[in-house]
C-alpha cells in the first residue's frame, strides 16, 4: 500500500493576460481541478512556476498564499459554497474580514455590488431561503468584494437549471467586459465554454488545444462535448 | 480578533443544546472546585477559630518530664505550685498572666439532679488567659482565692444538666456534700479541636478546690500567657529556665515538668483538616478535567462538521491562526462561561452545604480566582488540539468535504 505519486499537470504551459475570460475545458482527469487548485493558489505546484500578477507565488508559504487568495483571487464553486446560516451580508463580506488591517468594512461597496447584481434587499437572508441562481450571484458578490486580480469559476452552472446558468453566465462576462476582471472558467459543458473569448482543452495533464472560443474545435458541432 | 469573537459567539449560539451542555460539564466540574475548596476551607478556618478560642499564646505547664519521669518513679504530682505559678508572672517578662490550676473529676448536685463532671480550681486570670467571656454573674475574684471563696462559675453544658432552663446565678450546687454559690456562668465555647466539649466543667478557685475538695495544697497545672503568639517560644524558655531553678534542678537532671503549647499541639489537627482540603480539591478538579473533556470531544465534532466552512475561509485568505484563534477562542469562551456559571453555583451550593450540612464552608476570592482561571486554562488546553486540527487543514479538501 502507499499513496502512488500522480502527476496530474506535466508541461503545462500558458500565460493568462489581464482582462482575459479564458474557460478551461478537459474530461475528468484530464487536471484541469489542479489546474485551478494552483491558479488559484490553493495548491503549489511540485515543479515549475506560476507568476501571478508579476509574483512567483510557486514557492510561497500555506500563510503567504492565503494572503495572496485574500488579495488577488476570487472564487465561484458549484456548489455555491457559502456559509449556512450566515447572512448574505456577511458572507459576502468574508475576505474582508481576513484583511491584515481589519478597519472598517465597507457595506456601502457591499451594498453596490449586491445591488449591480440583483441582490438588493437581501441583506438579512440566509443562504437557504435563496435559490440557487440567487445564492450563486452572493457567491460572486463574495469573489469580487475584494477586486481580484484573478476570478476563478470551478464549474459555477453544475447545480443551476440552463436559465439561471445563463444568467450567471452573463454576469460573469460582464463583470469581464464591463470591469475589466480577468476570470478562468472550469468546466465540462460546451455551451458554457463558449461565454469564454479563450479555450484552453487539457487532457492527461498536458494542453490539448488552446485557441479563441471561435476558432476552437468546440465550436465545431461535430466536436463530441 | 473582535471579528474572531463574532465567529466564535455566533458559533456557540447556532447549537445552543450543545453548547449548552458542554458549558455544563464546566460547571459542574468548576462548582465542584468551588464547593470543596471552600468546605475544605470552612473546615480550616473553623479549627482556626477554635485555636484561637483556646488562645493562640496559652501555655500549659504540667509536672513531670515527658521521657524518665515514670521510670524514675517520681512523683511529680507534687512539684508544681501555686508558687511556681506566680514566679512566672512575676520574673518571666514573656509571662503576662498565669493561673494556677487544679482539676478532679466529680459529681455536682442540684436538687434531685447531678452531673459528673471535671472540677476545676482556678485563678482570676484564668478567664483573661482563655479569652472567655461570662454569659452571666462575675468570674472567681482573687478575693475568693484569698478566702477560699465556696463560690463556682458553672459551664453551658453543666447549667443545661442541672438547671434545665433554670437561672443558675444564687442558687446552690453540692460538691462533696459541701455547697457552692453560682457566682457566674460561662459562655458556651463549644468544641476544642480534639474534640472535647469545653463547656462540660465547674469552675472554682484553685484554693478552694485544693483545700476543700481535694486537701492537697499542690497544683496540677498551670495555665499561663505569653505576651503574645510570638513571644511563646521565648516564654517556654524563661517558664523552664525557671521552673528549674526553683525545683534546685542539676544541670544533669531531667525537668520535672512540661511546658506545651497550644498551637503546636493544635497544629496536628491543623495539618489533618489541611490534608483533607487537598484531598477534596483534588477529587473536583479531576471534574473539572473531566469537563474540559467534554469540550475537546465537542470541538473536535464540531471542527469535523464545520471542515466546508474552514475551507471556505481558508480559501477566501483565513490563515492558519485565523482559524486557530476561532475555534481556540470558541472553547475558551464556552469553558469562561462554565466557568462564570460554575462559580455562581459552587457558591450558592457550598452555602446550601453549609445551611442543611451543618459543614463549615468559606467561599474565598482566591479560590474563586483559581477556579475561574482553571476553567479559561482547560478551555485553551482542550480546544487547543481541535483548534489545531482545524487549522492545518488542506483547504482543498476541506472544500471537498461532504
Amino acid at each position: 500500500m502507499g499513496a502512488v505519486k500522480v502527476s496530474a499537470l506535466q508541461g503545462v504551459s500558458l500565460a493568462i493576460k489581464k482582462g482575459e475570460f479564458v474557460a478551461v475545458m478537459g474530461a475528468s482527469g484530464s487536471g484541469k481541478s489542479t489546474m485551478m487548485h494552483i491558479l488559484g493558489c490553493l495548491d503549489s505546484p511540485t515543479q515549475g512556476s506560476y507568476y501571478l500578477d508579476g509574483i512567483e507565488v510557486s514557492r510561497f508559504s500555506k500563510n503567504e498564499l492565503a494572503e495572496i487568495r485574500n488579495k488577488k483571487l476570487g472564487f465561484i464553486f458549484q456548489s455555491f459554497n457559502l456559509l449556512s446560516r450566515t447572512t448574505v451580508v456577511e458572507n459576502i463580506e468574508l475576505p474582508l474580514i481576513y484583511r491584515k488591517k481589519t478597519s472598517k468594512v465597507d457595506l456601502d461597496k457591499i451594498h453596490r455590488i449586491m445591488h449591480s447584481l440583483g441582490l438588493g434587499g437581501f441583506d438579512r437572508h440566509y443562504p437557504n431561503q435563496l435559490s440557487g441562481g440567487q445564492q450563486q450571484r452572493v457567491a460572486i458578490a463574495r469573489a469580487i468584494v475584494n477586486e481580484p486580480t484573478l476570478l476563478l469559476a470551478d464549474e459555477p452552472t453544475g447545480n443551476l437549471d440552463s436559465a439561471t446558468s445563463k444568467d450567471v453566465m452573463n454576469i460573469l462576462r460582464d463583470l469581464n467586459q464591463n470591469m475589466g476582471i480577468t476570470i478562468v472558467l472550469v468546466t465540462h459543458e460546451t455551451d458554457i465554454a463558449l461565454y469564454a473569448r479563450r479555450i484552453i482543452v487539457l487532457k492527461d495533464g498536458k494542453v490539448l488545444s488552446d485557441c479563441p472560443s471561435q476558432s476552437s474545435v468546440l465550436s465545431d458541432p461535430s466536436f463530441p462535448g | 480578533m473582535t471579528v474572531l469573537f463574532k465567529i466564535a459567539f455566533r458559533a456557540i449560539q447556532r447549537n445552543k443544546l450543545r453548547s449548552s451542555l458542554t458549558v455544563l460539564g464546566i460547571i459542574i466540574g468548576v462548582g465542584a472546585v468551588i464547593v470543596m475548596v471552600s468546605i475544605g476551607q470552612g473546615a480550616k478556618a473553623f479549627v482556626e477559630k477554635q485555636l484561637e478560642s483556646l488562645g493562640t499564646n496559652v501555655l500549659i505547664i504540667i509536672p513531670i518530664s515527658t521521657t524518665h519521669a515514670a521510670a524514675r518513679g517520681t512523683t511529680g504530682t507534687i512539684t508544681l505550685t501555686a508558687e511556681d505559678a506566680f514566679a512566672m508572672v512575676e520574673e518571666s517578662a514573656a509571662v503576662s498572666y498565669v493561673s494556677p490550676g487544679i482539676r478532679t473529676t466529680t459529681q455536682v448536685v442540684y436538687g434531685n439532679m447531678n452531673w459528673t463532671t471535671g472540677v476545676s480550681g482556678v485563678g482570676p486570670d484564668y478567664q483573661i488567659i482563655r479569652s472567655w467571656t461570662l454569659k452571666d454573674g462575675r468570674f472567681i475574684t482573687q478575693q475568693d482565692v484569698n478566702t477560699m471563696a465556696k463560690v463556682c462559675v458553672l459551664g453551658q453544658t453543666v447549667v443545661i444538666n442541672l438547671f434545665g432552663a433554670l437561672d443558675p446565678i444564687g442558687r446552690w450546687v453540692r460538691v462533696n456534700n459541701i455547697p457552692f454559690k453560682v457566682v457566674g456562668v460561662l459562655s458556651a465555647k463549644g468544641q476544642s479541636p480534639t474534640g472535647q466539649d469545653q463547656d462540660d466543667m465547674v469552675l472554682m478557685p484553685y484554693t478552694t478546690v485544693q483545700r476543700k475538695i481535694m486537701g492537697v495544697t499542690y497544683i496540677s497545672y498551670v495555665l499561663a500567657s505569653s505576651t503574645t503568639a510570638e513571644s511563646r517560644f521565648e516564654a517556654i524558655d524563661q517558664i523552664t529556665s525557671l521552673l528549674r531553678q526553683r525545683h534546685r534542678l542539676r544541670p544533669n537532671e531531667e525537668n520535672d515538668f512540661t511546658v506545651i503549647s497550644q498551637v503546636e499541639f493544635a497544629s496536628t489537627v491543623m495539618e489533618t483538616s489541611h490534608t483533607m482540603g487537598i484531598l477534596l480539591g483534588s477529587i473536583a478538579l479531576v471534574s473539572l478535567f473531566v469537563g474540559g473533556i467534554g469540550i475537546m470531544n465537542i470541538m473536535l465534532v464540531s471542527t469535523t462538521e464545520r471542515t466546508r466552512e474552514i475551507g471556505i475561509r481558508m480559501a477566501v485568505g483565513a490563515k492558519e491562526k485565523d482559524i486557530l484563534f476561532q475555534f481556540l477562542i470558541e472553547s475558551t469562551v464556552l469553558s469562561s462561561l462554565g466557568g462564570v456559571i460554575g462559580i455562581i453555583a459552587g457558591i450558592f451550593t457550598s452555602k446550601l452545604v453549609s445551611y442543611y450540612g451543618g459543614w463549615p464552608s468559606l467561599v474565598s476570592p482566591p479560590s474563586i480566582a483559581i477556579a475561574f482561571f482553571f476553567s479559561n486554562m482547560v478551555g485553551i488546553f482542550f480546544g487547543y488540539y481541535p483548534a489545531r486540527k482545524a487549522s492545518r487543514l488542506n483547504p482543498i479538501e476541506a472544500l471537498r468535504y461532504e
